[in-house]
């Protein structure tokens, strides 16, 4: 077998305007968690050595290099760590290739986000440490606080750079309003 | 018009999309006559007040859930999880 290499999708691309900035995050490997019927407290458990459990709705959980993320309906995606042996426990799926991750961080992180998403972004309803799946735009998105000013988005790969455009623009356009 | 999604809170209407009335759960057995089959499919009633539905958070969590509304107010009474529904 040949050696592949792994790309992501937007190459590391990096973007700074006023202060803010969006870039690109390389996520390493996404597994979708999605425990059987019954079986939640199992697979917390078979995931407690990478130092959390399954998340509750609407947060996420860092613990060093991994990150756990509550992504639907009794679905979490294990971000930047291995999954371990959940047969039995959780219908398990590899989503690596399939999704890009951006960070946006800065004075005009709420309001880029708050042109396209139909949500309460404010810290009273959306604090540091919750996570939601919500549109961006009419993009698919799982969005995770990171700060109070700054953002983890997931989106699919194959909007990366729809995605990235709309919110270039959003953050231009405040700029220059601000300007 | 914003809906309560039992997991994710109140969001926008955008992100929901609709099914139709609470009937569509309630589908008659194989032993059931025509006229239950007939009833299930195509026979609504349309009320004047407090109605029920079958919605799907199609943009947000992927669950589908079941919501309360008044189609006189306009008001969102509630809504709860139809796999909860089904456990019960």
């Amino acid at each position: 077998m040949p050696e592949l290499i792994a790309k992501t999708a937007l190459a590391g691309k990096k973007l700074v305007v006023a202060g803010t900035v969006l870039a690109e995050v390389d996520h390493g490997v996404v597994s979708s968690i999605a425990p059987y019927p019954g079986q939640g407290d199992a697979v917390s458990n078979a995931l407690k050595p990478l130092g959390f459990g399954f998340p509750a709705v609407n947060s996420f959980a860092v613990s060093g290099e991994a990150l756990i993320a509550w992504a639907g309906r009794e679905q979490a995606f294990l971000i930047g760590a291995d999954c371990p042996d959940l047969s039995g426990l959780a219908a398990v799926t590899d989503q690596s290739g399939g999704w890009v991750s951006l960070s946006l961080q800065g004075p005009l992180a709420v309001d880029a986000l708050a042109r396209y998403v139909p949500m309460d972004l404010r810290l009273s309803a959306f604090p540091v440490g919750a996570a939601a799946r919500t549109p961006l735009y009419h993009m698919s998105m799982v969005l995770l606080r990171v700060a109070e000013d700054g953002f983890r988005l997931m989106l699919f790969r194959s909007m990366a750079r729809t995605a990235w455009h709309e919110i270039e623009v959003a953050l231009k356009t405040l700029a220059a309003r601000a300007a | 018009m914003r809906i309560p999604c039992p997991l994710c809170g109140t969001r926008d209407r955008r992100e929901f999309y609709y099914y139709g009335s609470e009937d569509y759960l309630k589908r008659p057995t194989d032993q059931g006559t025509i006229e239950d089959l007939d009833d299930y499919l195509f026979l609504r009633d349309n009320p004047a007040g407090v109605t029920r539905d079958v919605w799907y958070h199609e943009a947000g969590c992927g669950a589908w859930m079941v919501v309360t509304r008044n189609t006189i107010s306009h008001e969102v009474l509630g809504s709860e999880l139809v796999a909860k529904k089904k456990e019960a």
